[in-house]
């Protein structure tokens, strides 16, 4: 069956022709392809977002992973902003915490929602969340969210790609803030043009990085790339709603990210070989946790 | 799902889900072969708990994945993996042999992100298997007439073919019919199925 759309070009001129939003689209393409009614497409992603919200939460009162490696920094960040002396502002490091949150509790193997990955799911729901105690969205508008941001998700996965070991982190963590600016612009009233704006900006600034997640466990430095990942997508988000556009359309920043993952050394794509996992650290620590002899990483 | 990753755990738990599934009931024992970046990541993606759990049965949103090294020892499923440096196509590529007294069978794996799977081999046959719709695997004889008359037992059914692969190893020998359809089958038809002439093998697997 041929989706409703290809690329974000078709996407936004759908969504501007029939004078629709992002979501609306997405939902209806949902409703095609799955051959299920508004309804039950609509009550999959609340269940998707109640698993996000429980995600949350449980990290926001204190997780830790089997390995040590990770958690406790969501609260950490929960506290410091009750100090009043945050300077990023909280917004932004509600984002951030939350999105620790929910990534501190997929590294402690907790249940959780990818989006698009299990590795990357902290970004969507961090900034959801965050951005949800300024704007009051309504639950329908919540679950919009998820939908815009699928939609361009839809785009990535089909036409580069959202795994670490195909494409680095680029793929993943660069996907889903990407995903999640789009998002938060539709859910604060911009354009679904500004949506593909803040798409790009996220995703140009994400290109190149690399998957090197030391031990081969999905905690350091997924945790903080996360975290850093949502504060790229809310000023993003902020920048498009702001009236600034990126130069290289969105579809050509897509292509750019599979262009560099295909061209990505297999040591820096999920290997657990190159990167921070090569670092002297990174070894001491995987010796720590599986045993074994401390190995360099030029053998 | 549950974490770590979606392609190396909940992908992982789907593909140990699959062969499972083609091989119809519980495994007594398992050889897992890792390619690429499963095997370099293998023990800190948990990807063999979930293989293992997917062997068993358990969906990605099942917390005895956790477990589920303990509860094979409990089924009596013997299970051993097999880091392999060999290159492959799709760096998260998994074969899984497994078998029990009377039967044995080969699956290949690949996850390629946010828990989507494919299945690119069964017995050394090659094929794509997405596993997102309900799919029918015929094994037969190479003769003319096998395909037709599968597709007209089905027609009679009104099960639509979504997509359709044949496969076969030697001219004239043992083929595969691998069937998408758009519908759970019924046993009556899969009884129907393993009764046409050359038919050797008939499984499912359900959505």
């Amino acid at each position: 069956m041929e989706p409703l759309f290809h690329n974000v070009r078709e996407l936004v001129e759908r969504a501007e022709k029939e004078n629709k939003l992002i979501s609306e689209i997405m939902i209806e393409q949902e409703i095609m392809i799955t051959d299920r009614p508004r309804e039950e497409v609509m009550k999959q992603m609340d269940r998707n977002l109640t698993v996000m919200e429980e995600a949350v939460e449980k990290g926001l009162k204190g997780v830790h992973s089997v390995s040590g490696l990770t958690g406790g920094d969501a609260v950490l960040l929960q506290k410091y902003m009750e100090s009043g002396n945050s300077l990023s502002g909280d917004l932004l490091l509600d984002a951030v915490s939350k999105a620790v949150a929910t990534n501190e509790v997929n590294a402690a193997m907790g249940t959780i929602c990818a989006t698009p990955t299990a590795g990357s799911a902290g970004v969507v729901p961090g900034t959801l969340f965050a951005v949800k105690n300024k704007l009051n969205p309504t639950r329908e508008q919540m679950i919009r969210y998820l939908f815009t941001a699928g939609a361009f998700g839809f785009v990535v996965a089909n036409n580069a790609s959202i795994s670490g070991a195909a494409g680095g982190c680029q793929a993943e963590v660069g996907s889903a803030a990407a995903m999640a600016a789009a998002a938060i612009v539709e859910m604060a009233g911009g354009t679904p043009q500004q949506s593909s704006e803040a798409f790009a900006i996220t995703m140009k600034n994400m290109l190149g990085l690399v998957c090197d997640p030391v031990a081969g466990l999905v905690e350091v430095p997924c945790v903080k790339r996360n975290a850093m990942g949502a504060a790229n997508s809310v000023v993003a988000a902020d920048m498009a709603l702001a009236g600034v556009t990126s130069r290289i359309p969105c579809d050509e920043v897509i292509s750019a990210m599979y262009e560099i993952g295909q061209s990505m050394p297999s040591a820096l794509r999920e290997t657990a070989k190159g990167g921070l996992a090569a670092t002297p650290t990174g070894k001491w620590l995987e010796a720590k946790i599986f045993g074994g002899a401390v190995v360099g990483s030029g053998q | 799902m549950i974490g770590p990753s979606s392609s190396h755990t909940a992908g992982a738990a789907r593909i140990g889900r699959v062969a499972r599934d083609l091989f119809g009931r519980q495994p007594k024992w398992a050889k897992i072969h890792l390619y690429g970046s499963f095997a370099e990541t293998y023990k800190g993606h948990s990807t063999d708990v979930a293989i293992v759990g997917g062997l068993l049965d358990y969906d990605t949103f099942d917390e005895r994945i956790k477990t589920s090294f303990e509860e094979a020892q409990k089924v009596g499923m013997e299970f051993e993996f097999i880091p392999e440096t060999g290159h492959v196509e799709h760096p998260n590529t998994a074969r899984i042999v497994l078998g029990d007294d009377q039967a044995e069978m080969s699956l290949m794996g690949i996850s390629i992100g946010g828990g989507k799977i494919e299945i690119t081999e069964l017995n050394g046959f090659p094929l794509r298997l997405s596993g997102e719709h309900p799919a029918i695997l015929v094994v037969h004889d190479d003769r003319s007439g096998c395909i037709a008359n599968v597709a007209n037992c089905l027609y009679k059914y009104d099960i639509n073919i979504g997509h359709m692969e044949v496969s076969r190893k030697e001219k004239g020998r043992m083929a595969l019919m691998v069937i998408e359809v758009d519908q759970n089958v019924d046993k009556e038809v899969m009884d129907e199925l393993a009764e046409l002439p050359n038919i050797t093998q008939v499984t499912r697997i359900a959505d």
